[in-house]
C-alpha cells in the first residue's frame, strides 16, 4: 500500500545572496507516514526541522530551494505540481501549524471569517454556511461560548485560544495531514497539557496524520507513534517511540535522552552533551555529531554515516549502528 | 541557618486605564511568605503571570515591595543603614532567561564579569583581570574568552558568562529566573550541571525559577508553587513533585510531560485559563478552575495550614468552620521547620 506521506532523499539548502554561504538545512532526508499516524520530529534549534515541514508544504521562503529529492503525498509527486495546483492541496489536504498562532492570524478579520474562509476558498461555501460551520469548528476545539466568539478579533483572545483557533482552521477542510510545528511553545504547562489533548482527540475522530515538530521529548512521549531525531539537518534516527526511548541506536539520540531531567531524578548528576550544536555553514567533516561523541571512531571523523537498518522499521545514521 | 525570610510580601501595580481595559491594581504578589536556607535551592514554579518574576525583582531590590518584610540573616531590610543595604545587594545576585540581552554588547568578557568588583570594590585594573581569570576558571570558559565580546559566544556560553558576573562579589544567593528556557536542550544539562556543581563548592543559596517542572524537582531542596499572587503549596521538593497536594499543584504535576511513553499521570485536566490578576476570583483564588471545588471557597479564603510535612492553602486541609469563633490556624513563617524541610528531597 502507498503512505499516505513519503519523503524520498530530500535536500534542501538556503543560499545567501551572492552564494557565500550555503545551508543544507535538510540533507537527504527520507521517511514515511502512514494514514493516521503521529510522527514526532525532534531536534535542537536550527536542526532543521522547519525547513522539513516547509519543504513538504512548498512554502519555502526564497534563496531556499529543494536541490534534490521527492516529496509524494497519497502517491502524488508534489514537487511536480504548480503553484495553483499548491495552493488547492494546502488547507484542504495538509495543513500547518505554526508556532507563533498570531503570525497565522489576521488582526483585521474576526475569528469567524477566518476559521470559515477556507471554506469558502476550497468549498465554495457561502458565508453563511461558512460563518455556521465556523461555530461548530470553534465547539470542537473546546472554545467556550462560539457564538460570541466568531465575532470577536484575534487581539481579544489569550495565547491557548488563538492556538485552538489556529487549530480550528487546520482542520476546517478536514485535511489528511496535519503538520504542527511547535504549537505549544508559548503554551503554560496545564494549558498545553489541554492543547495535547484536544490535538489528540481530533487526530483520533478524524483519522488524521500528524507530524508534530517539537524540541520536547516529553511531548513525544506523550503525543507520538514514531519519532524522527534531527542533527545538523540529517535525520539521524527514527523508529517506533517506545523503542527510542528504551534502545536508542545513535549516541546523540542516547545523550538527548539522559541529558533531561526527570520529575523523580535521584542522580547527582545530569548526563550533559558536552560542546554545542554546529553551524550548518561549516559543518565538521564526517559524522556531524563526532566532536560532541563520547563514541566517536576514526571512520567517523573522514566519512558521513549511512542511513543503516538497526532492527524493523528504526533505522539510524551512526557507524555504531552498522554492528 | 536562614538565609532569606519573606514575610507576607505584597507588591501592586497600579495600571492606567487602556481602550479595552479598565485602571485598578494588578495584584501581582498578594501576601507570599517563604524562607530560603544558606546553601540550599527554593524552585518556584507556577503558570505565566504568577508573580514568579516579581517576587524575585522584589528580592533584588529591583522593585520596591507594596507591603510585607524580608529578613536578611535576621535582619529586616527596611531598618539597615546604607552599608547594611550596600552588604545585601551584594549578597544577593541574579542569572536571568535571556543572556542575550542581559549582557552589554560593546564590553569585552573581563569588563563585564568585573564589573560588580569595579563598582563595589574599586579593584585595580591589574587585580582585576586576575579575578576575571579566576571567574572563567570557575564556570570552565577558556582563559581566552576574556577580551572577546557576548557575540563571540554561544547561548550556552553566554549563560556562563552571565553566571560568572553574578559570582564576582561572592554573594549568598543567587536569583535564577529561567535560567535554561532559552538554551537548546542539549546544553541545558551543562548549565544545570554547573549551577549544582557551584552550590556543593561555594555553599551558595538559589531562588530558582522555572516553568520546567522536571528541572525544578531535580534542582530544588524546597518548591514552592504559585497561583495569581498566591503561595498555594510550598513544601520539600520530592514530595511537592511526586505527591502533590493542593488541588492545583495536581494539575499542574499532572500536566507535566512525560519522560517515557509508559509513563502515566494522574488525569487531571483543568478547564479554563487563569483569570485576570486585575481581578482575582474572591475566596480561593483557584475555584473558577478547581476540579474539587465546594462551596465554601468562593466565599472564604484558605489558610496555609501544614500537612503531609508541607504547607498547603486549600480548604481540603483546613479545618472546617464549625461551632464557635472559628479562627484559622495560620502557619507562620517561622515555623516552616518542621523536620521534613530539612531533611526532604535532597537533590
Ligand atoms: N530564511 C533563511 N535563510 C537562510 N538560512 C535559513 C533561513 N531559515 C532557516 N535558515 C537556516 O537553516 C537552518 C535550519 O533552520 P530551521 O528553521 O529549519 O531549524 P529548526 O529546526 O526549525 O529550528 P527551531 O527549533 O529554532 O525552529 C538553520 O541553521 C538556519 O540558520
Ligand atoms: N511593572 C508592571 N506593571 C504592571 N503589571 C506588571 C508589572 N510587572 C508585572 N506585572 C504583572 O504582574 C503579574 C505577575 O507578573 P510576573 O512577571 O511576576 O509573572 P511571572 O510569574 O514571572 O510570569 P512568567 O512565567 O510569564 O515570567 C502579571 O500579570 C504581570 O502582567
Ligand atoms: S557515526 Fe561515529 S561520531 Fe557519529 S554518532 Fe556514530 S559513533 Fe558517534
Ligand atoms: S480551596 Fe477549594 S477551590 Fe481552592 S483549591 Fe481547595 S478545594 Fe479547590
Ligand atoms: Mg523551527
Ligand atoms: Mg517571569
Amino acid at each position: 500500500m502507498t503512505p499516505l506521506l513519503e519523503i524520498d532523499r530530500l535536500t534542501t539548502r538556503y543560499v545567501s545572496a551572492r552564494g557565500a554561504r550555503v545551508v543544507e538545512a535538510v540533507s537527504d532526508i527520507s521517511f514515511r507516514l502512514e494514514a493516521g499516524e503521529t510522527l514526532g520530529i525532534v531536534g535542537e534549534s536550527g536542526s532543521g526541522k522547519t525547513t522539513l515541514a516547509l519543504s513538504i508544504m512548498r512554502l519555502l521562503p526564497p534563496g531556499a530551494r529543494i536541490a534534490a529529492g521527492a516529496v509524494r503525498f497519497e502517491g502524488e509527486d508534489l514537487l511536480a505540481k504548480s503553484d495553483g495546483e499548491m495552493r488547492r492541496l494546502r488547507g484542504k489536504r495538509i495543513a500547518m501549524i505554526l508556532q507563533d498562532p498570531m503570525a497565522s492570524l489576521n488582526p483585521l478579520f474576526t475569528v469567524g471569517d477566518q476559521v470559515g474562509e477556507s471554506l469558502r476558498v476550497h468549498e465554495g461555501a457561502s458565508r453563511r454556511t461558512a460563518w455556521t460551520r465556523a461555530r461548530e469548528l470553534l465547539t470542537a476545539v473546546k472554545i467556550p461560548a462560539p457564538e460570541a466568539r466568531v465575532r470577536e478579533y484575534p487581539h481579544q483572545l489569550s495565547g491557548g485560544m488563538r492556538q485552538r483557533i489556529v487549530g480550528a482552521i487546520a482542520i476546517s477542510c478536514e485535511p489528511r495531514l496535519l503538520i504542527a510545528d511547535e504549537p505549544t511553545t508559548s503554551l503554560d504547562v496545564t494549558i498545553q497539557a489541554q492543547y495535547l489533548n484536544l490535538l489528540r482527540d481530533l487526530q483520533r475522530e478524524h483519522g488524521l496524520a500528524l507530524i508534530f515538530i517539537t524540541h520536547n521529548l516529553g511531548i513525544v512521549a506523550r503525543m507520538c507513534d514514531r519519532v524522527a531525531v534531527m542533527y545538523a539537518g540529517r535525520l539521524v534516527e527514527i523508529g517506533p517511540v517506545r523503542r527510542i526511548f528504551d534502545a536508542p541506536a545513535h549516541p546523540y539520540t542516547r545523550a538527548l535522552l539522559e541529558s533531561i531531567p526527570r520529575l523523580a531524578d535521584a542522580r547527582a548528576r545530569l548526563t550533559a552533551i558536552d560542546g554545542q550544536p554546529p553551524d550548518l555553514a561549516a559543518l565538521p567533516v564526517g559524522c556531524a555529531f563526532h566532536p560532541r561523541c563520547p563514541k566517536v571512531e576514526d571512520r567517523c571523523r573522514r566519512e558521513v554515516p549511512t542511513d543503516i537498518a538497526v532492527a524493523e522499521d528504526h533505522r539510524a545514521r551512526c557507524w555504531l549502528a552498522a554492528r | 541557618m536562614t538565609l532569606l525570610e519573606v514575610d507576607n510580601l505584597v507588591k501592586h501595580f497600579p495600571v492606567k486605564g487602556g481602550f479595552f481595559t479598565g485602571g485598578g491594581v494588578v495584584r501581582a504578589v498578594d501576601g507570599v511568605s517563604f524562607r530560603i536556607e544558606a546553601g540550599r535551592t527554593v524552585g518556584v514554579v507556577g503558570e505565566s503571570g504568577c508573580g514568579k518574576t516579581t517576587t524575585a525583582k522584589v528580592v533584588l531590590g529591583l522593585e520596591t515591595p507594596t507591603s510585607g518584610t524580608l529578613r536578611f540573616e535576621g535582619a529586616d531590610l527596611q531598618t539597615l543603614d546604607a552599608a547594611g543595604r550596600r552588604r545585601y545587594r551584594r549578597s544577593v545576585q541574579a542569572v536571568f532567561q535571556d543572556p542575550f540581552a542581559s549582557l552589554n554588547p560593546r564590553m569585552r568578557v573581563g569588563a563585564i564579569i568585573t564589573e560588580p568588583l569595579v563598582v563595589h570594590e574599586q579593584l585595580a585594573r591589574g587585580e582585576a583581570r586576575e579575578r576575571a581569570l579566576r571567574l572563567l576558571d570557575v564556570v570552565s570558559l577558556p582563559e581566552r574568552s576574556i577580551d572577546l565580546f557576548p557575540h563571540e559566544f554561544s547561548g550556552g556560553q553566554r549563560q556562563r558568562i552571565a553566571i560568572a558576573r553574578a559570582l564576582a562579589l561572592e554573594p549568598k544567593l543567587i536569583v535564577l529566573d529561567e535560567p535554561v528556557s532559552a538554551l537548546d536542550v542539549s546544553i541545558r544539562a551543562q548549565i544545570l550541571n554547573l549551577l549544582r556543581d557551584l552550590q556543593a563548592r561555594l555553599g551558595l543559596a538559589y531562588l530558582f525559577i522555572t516553568h520546567d517542572l522536571a528541572a525544578v524537582a531535580y534542582m530544588s531542596h524546597t518548591v514552592a508553587v504559585m497561583y495569581l499572587g498566591k503561595l498555594v503549596e510550598f513544601g520539600p521538593a520530592r514530595a511537592v513533585a511526586t505527591a502533590p497536594q493542593h488541588p492545583y499543584t495536581r494539575a499542574l504535576f499532572a500536566a507535566a510531560l512525560p519522560s517515557h511513553p509508559d509513563e502515566r499521570r494522574e488525569d487531571v485536566t483543568l478547564v479554563g485559563e487563569v483569570p485576570s490578576p486585575l481581578a482575582p476570583p474572591p475566596g480561593c483564588r483557584f475555584h473558577t478552575r478547581c476540579p474539587v471545588v465546594m462551596e465554601r471557597c468562593a466565599r472564604e479564603e484558605p489558610p496555609l495550614v501544614h500537612t503531609d510535612g508541607r504547607l498547603v492553602a486549600c480548604h481540603l486541609y483546613s479545618p472546617t468552620p464549625g461551632v464557635g469563633p472559628w479562627q484559622p490556624q495560620r502557619a507562620a513563617p517561622g515555623s516552616l521547620t518542621s523536620p521534613s524541610f530539612t531533611t526532604g528531597g535532597a537533590p
